[in-house]
């Protein structure tokens, strides 16, 4: 990628009239093959006694790990998106953390790429939608609330898939671009720092994507569950609050109770009391609601 | 002045004001968003795990309008399509 061009879409290295093979093509299939590659070699001989291949362990803890987090984020059964967010979530880490070698530009920094990624999380949201709770239910959330939310509800899909791949582009592509105008500027060490920057910008960009698609993809498919028991602290909240509306989403809880810190809040009190903030005493709920 | 000369000058400065402009926004919300989350921290120590990762969804979702201007301001410098025509 020289200086002068955004993505490596524009490196032209077989220019076939129609079709031609740019740098984020060979980049692309390279880091899919390493991945393929990878995992196939690793899985040949797999063992289920103690002593097991260091790489074996390190799969089984990647996988791991990518289980809790589906099951933390989706609070649902975590294999039905394994899956497709375990593809997401390698290939975008593997791909930005290929960076160190020189000459390489990750494919991510390339709108093409994150469109196509953006594009199947689009298409996974009806799909699995669909697929939990049929069709009649999962097109009447588009008129959840009344009919007439249903245009900025299509909106929504729309916008946020767009969000999906000018982020991940924005985020890869102005990095590999800052480095190389540093490259020029002073070559000595400021690059190699700004790069180990950029992994850590990689890594969370990769999360981020993975998360983002995992609550699109939730969300789409859990729509009538509305008649949920809500959190304890979602319960705290509301007892707070006064608020009668079930369904508060509970990542706005931890903000919406330390905006009233003035106030003696629940939170407060079962913090002070026992210590454990996920279990309310009942002497505190009945402290916070005068 | 020619025309390359005026849409290079444009575009230039644009992108300074697009960078500067759409930079304040975000850094104000990511500062809230970042008091927020440890004040709510030191609230809830026990919660630490889902409010840091809330956090880190929260802000790239607040970073990505920085993120916008800054796309915009790099193709404004670097693949121009106006400043194209004249220079090839």
């Amino acid at each position: 990628m020289g200086s002068g061009d955004i993505t490596p879409d524009e490196t032209v290295l077989w220019d076939g009239g129609f079709v031609n093979i740019n740098l984020t093509l060979i980049t692309t299939w390279a880091v899919m093959v390493l991945i393929i590659g990878s995992a196939w070699l690793i899985t040949r001989r797999l063992s289920t006694g103690p002593h097991m291949s260091r790489w074996q362990n390190g799969l089984e803890v990647t996988v791991d790990a990518l289980r809790s987090q589906i099951r933390e984020i989706s609070g649902q059964d975590p294999d039905r998106y394994l899956a497709l967010a375990g593809t997401l979530f390698i290939f975008i880490f593997v791909s930005g953390a290929l960076s160190i070698l020189p000459g390489y530009v990750p494919p991510t920094a390339s709108l093409s790429t994150t469109t196509a990624l953006a594009l199947c999380v689009f298409f996974a949201v009806p799909v699995y939608g669909i697929s939990a709770q049929g069709v009649g239910s999962y097109l009447r959330s588009y008129v959840r609330p009344n009919v007439f939310m249903l245009p900025f509800n299509i909106l929504a899909e729309l916008s946020r898939t767009l969000a999906l791949a000018v982020r991940l582009f924005g985020n890869v592509m102005s990095f590999t671009k800052i480095v190389a105008i540093l490259l020029s500027l002073a070559p000595l060490l400021f690059p190699a720092v700004l790069n180990a920057l950029g992994l850590l910008t990689g890594a969370i960009q990769a999360y981020i994507f993975t998360v983002l698609a995992i609550v699109y993809i939730a969300a789409g498919s859990r729509v009538h569950r509305h008649e949920q028991p809500p959190m304890e602290s979602d319960m705290v909240g509301l007892d707070a609050y006064g608020d009668p509306t079930p369904g508060r989403p509970p990542h706005e809880s931890p903000s919406s109770t330390s905006e009233e810190n003035t106030t003696p809040t629940p939170p407060v009190a079962s913090a002070t009391g026992s210590g454990a903030a996920t279990s309310p005493p009942p002497s505190a709920k009945s402290g916070g609601a005068p | 002045m020619e025309a390359e000369t005026v849409i290079g000058m444009v575009s230039i400065i644009t992108a300074g004001f697009t960078i500067a402009i759409g930079s304040l926004g975000p850094a104000l919300g990511e500062a809230r968003a970042a008091a927020e989350a440890l004040r709510a921290i030191a609230q809830q120590p026990d919660e630490a795990n889902t409010i840091t990762r809330t956090l880190f969804v929260a802000m790239a979702l607040i970073e990505s309008t920085a993120i916008y201007a800054l796309v915009v301001a790099l193709i404004l410098i670097f693949a121009n399509p106006f400043w194209a025509e004249f220079t090839g």
